[in-house]
């Protein structure tokens, strides 16, 4: 019986093919869309989360300059307030369980006949830590270069792909503005950061010799940004309220006047980052559900002009002993039909869609098993909803006023 | 099994227009015996179709009793109606009703998908009752591929696909060249002689008279009733079957 009426549906799809073609394109548009918006939402979700995760967690970074005041001033960190001591201090406040003082700038490497700019970052092992950042191969700098201001590195992926090539880079000395550096160990890689740039073209040296080889020093110690790690995110404001204090104390700057320095809480940044792109996925797959919306009237206008137009067969099936519930199951199985194969045309192309755009734009997407079973869902639930008014329409027609339909 | 097939009293049908209701079916008494063979006459706008209507099941009187095969049909709910249709009646039509996008087989079958049967025995009923109408070459032919005539037996084939107790045939010779008719009226009354109770809506006498009872409506009432005996003999019914 239900094969029979399934067969009965398929053959008046077949008897208006144009129509019937019509009609499921507005259900592949729609759900092909939902999928497609739902990969690209969910691959930037996911890259971001990747970033984050590879930032670190309960992260603030305290860079040297004013943010708060107006008129001419020159930006955050290119005048250094901070020091090594003021990280010193930080370290021993409450809730904090990592400080890395850095200063950075670019440099030209060079190893053999290969030569490269990259950012140069000068700090402590703690940075490591702070990051999240492990070796692929080789050793961590000590305390003990720290102290003596060892010219040891560890190098980048980015950096080593572009200036060893096929080169174990452990133990090869490069040259950084002319200065030998003993290649200690290689960094995992880390992909791009929350602001697109990429994270292994970089060299991490010891502090010290930053300050005194590469970077140069505007005084004895001095920063250009301080990292610290707090141990809990629920205790992250106080240990911000306790750096800003110590701060200010340190830097003598009296209650009210502009800072010489300013904390950000880079965890509360990525968050919103998170929140941002989660609120743009959403509103991509809302945009995307409007066609299906469409998609779905589209299929009830169709079966209501159907209806109209088979109103006296209808009326035949009637009179041969076809119950009300009859007539309704072959209607509604007709729109669920178009907008399953509707659906599955769109989910193939969505899919397409979205590797193409994985491809070409080298964004991230994730078609996840999810995103494709709501589809399908949303797809018979509007084959459902919009095909049950133009059943239901058909189910009560009166058989003798439908027999009597020219 | 009862004796009266159909049992119709005290019967009547308004219809509702914008000039008020009109009457269309006053006081009408009718019964008929199983295994009978009525023909309804009458002129145009009599009330015959709405008659056949009501007995049909297909529409509902005003007031008055209707009994079918023993049943009181007004206190039966619109599934039970369906499955009245389907399985005690027959409807045959002036314009066959066809479906037109199925082919003769399916058509034919079509009303035992509505009783749950399985395709296969749908396909061998089918096919073995197109035979029976002389139509056994044409089992995959759409309708608008063979004549009038032939169309009418198809219809008159998936009235008996589920072997109902009464045929009911509005006009079924009225699109029809009377050479035709008179072969269609030789099955009819084939199918009479195999038990089949019949009523049959003509405007032409010499096919009423193939009835073994001859009624007429006038102004929606029934003002003569008739019994005859039939004038085909065997030998032209068998040239059909
Ligand atoms: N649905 C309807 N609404 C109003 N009047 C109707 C309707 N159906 C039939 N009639 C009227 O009822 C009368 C009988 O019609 P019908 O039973 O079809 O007559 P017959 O079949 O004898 O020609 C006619 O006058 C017709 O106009
Ligand atoms: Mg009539």
């Amino acid at each position: 019986m239900f094969l029979a009426m399934l067969g009965e549906a398929w053959r008046a799809m077949g008897a208006n093919r144009l129509r019937t073609f019509l009609t499921m394109l507005g259900m592949v548009i729609g759900v092909g869309s939902v999928v497609l918006m739902m990969a690209i939402g969910q691959g930037a979700q996911e890259s971001v989360k990747a970033s984050i995760n590879a930032m670190g967690s309960n992260l603030f970074i305290i860079l040297s300059g004013s943010f708060t005041a107006g008129g001419a001033r020159s930006g955050s960190g290119n005048v250094s307030s901070l020091t090594v001591k003021d990280a010193d201090a930080i370290s021993e406040l409450d809730g904090v369980s990592n400080v890395a003082p850095v200063s950075m700038g670019n440099a030209q490497v060079v190893f053999g006949g290969n030569n490269w700019s990259t950012s140069i970052i000068g700090t402590t092992p703690s940075y490591l830590d702070i990051r999240v950042w492990d070796l692929a191969d080789g050793y961590v700098f000590s305390e003990s270069d720290m102290r003596s201001a060892t010219r040891v590195a560890l190098v980048g992926s980015t950096v080593v792909e572009n200036i060893f090539g096929d080169v174990d880079p452990i133990g090869k000395t490069i040259r950084i503005k002319q200065n030998p550096f003993v290649i200690l160990g290689v960094l995992k890689s880390k992909g791009q950061s929350l602001d697109g740039r990429d994270q292994d073209d970089t060299i991490i040296i010891p502090l010290t010799t930053a300050q005194r080889k590469i970077l140069g020093n505007q005084f004895a110690g001095s920063v250009r940004q301080i990292m610290v790690q707090a141990t809990t995110p629920e205790i992250m404001p106080m240990v911000e309220q306790n750096i800003n204090g110590l701060l200010k104390q340190r830097h003598n700057i009296r209650e009210g006047a502009d800072s010489d320095f300013f904390v950000r809480n880079l965890t509360a940044v990525a968050n919103s980052a998170a929140e941002t792109t989660r609120t743009m996925s959403l509103l991509l797959g809302a945009i995307a559900s409007v066609s299906l919306l469409v998609g779905g009237i589209g299929i009830m206008n169709i079966m209501l002009v159907s209806v109209t137009e088979r109103t006296r067969e209808i009326g035949i099936r009637m009179a041969i002993g076809a119950r009300e519930r009859d007539i309704l199951l072959q209607f509604l199985l007709e729109a669920i039909v178009i907008s399953i194969i509707g659906c599955l045309i769109g989910l193939f192309l969505g899919i397409s869609g979205a590797m193409l755009v994985n491809k070409l734009a080298q964004t991230a997407v994730v078609i996840s098993g999810n995103s494709v079973m709501i589809a399908f869902a949303v797809a018979a639930g509007v084959g459902i909803f919009f095909g049950y008014y133009p059943a239901r329409k058909a189910a009560r027609l009166n058989p003798i006023e439908a027999l009597r339909f020219q | 099994m009862t004796k009266n097939v159909v049992q119709v009293r005290d019967l009547y049908k308004d219809y509702q227009t914008a000039a008020g209701a009109i009457a269309v079916l006053k006081q009408v008494d009718f019964s008929m015996d199983t295994g009978d063979f009525v023909a309804i006459m009458g002129p145009s706008g009599s009330g015959k179709s709405t008659f056949m209507n009501i007995l049909g099941c297909l529409d509902k009187p005003t007031r008055g009793e209707y009994m079918l095969d023993g049943h009181q049909v007004s206190a039966l709910d619109g599934n039970t109606l369906a499955k009245i249709r389907n399985q005690t009646l027959g409807f045959v039509f002036q314009g066959f009703n066809l479906l037109s996008r199925v082919s003769l087989l399916d058509n034919v079958a079509l009303p035992l998908v509505y009783s749950g049967v399985s395709r296969d025995e749908r396909q061998a009923r089918a096919k073995v009752l197109l035979e029976k109408v002389g139509l056994g070459q044409y089992l995959n032919s759409m309708p608008n591929q063979i004549s009038g005539g032939q169309q009418q037996r198809v219809a008159i084939a998936r009235a008996l696909v589920n072997n109902p107790r009464l045929i009911l045939a509005d006009e079924p010779t009225g699109n029809l060249d009377s050479k035709t008719s008179e072969e269609i009226m030789a099955l009819f009354m084939a199918l009479n002689a195999d038990g089949i109770s019949i009523i049959l809506v003509t405007h032409e006498s010499d096919i009423a008279a193939h009835a073994s009872r001859q009624i007429r409506f006038l102004d929606g009432r029934i003002v003569h009733d008739e019994r005859s005996s039939p004038i085909v003999n065997a030998s032209e019914t068998k040239e059909i079957a």
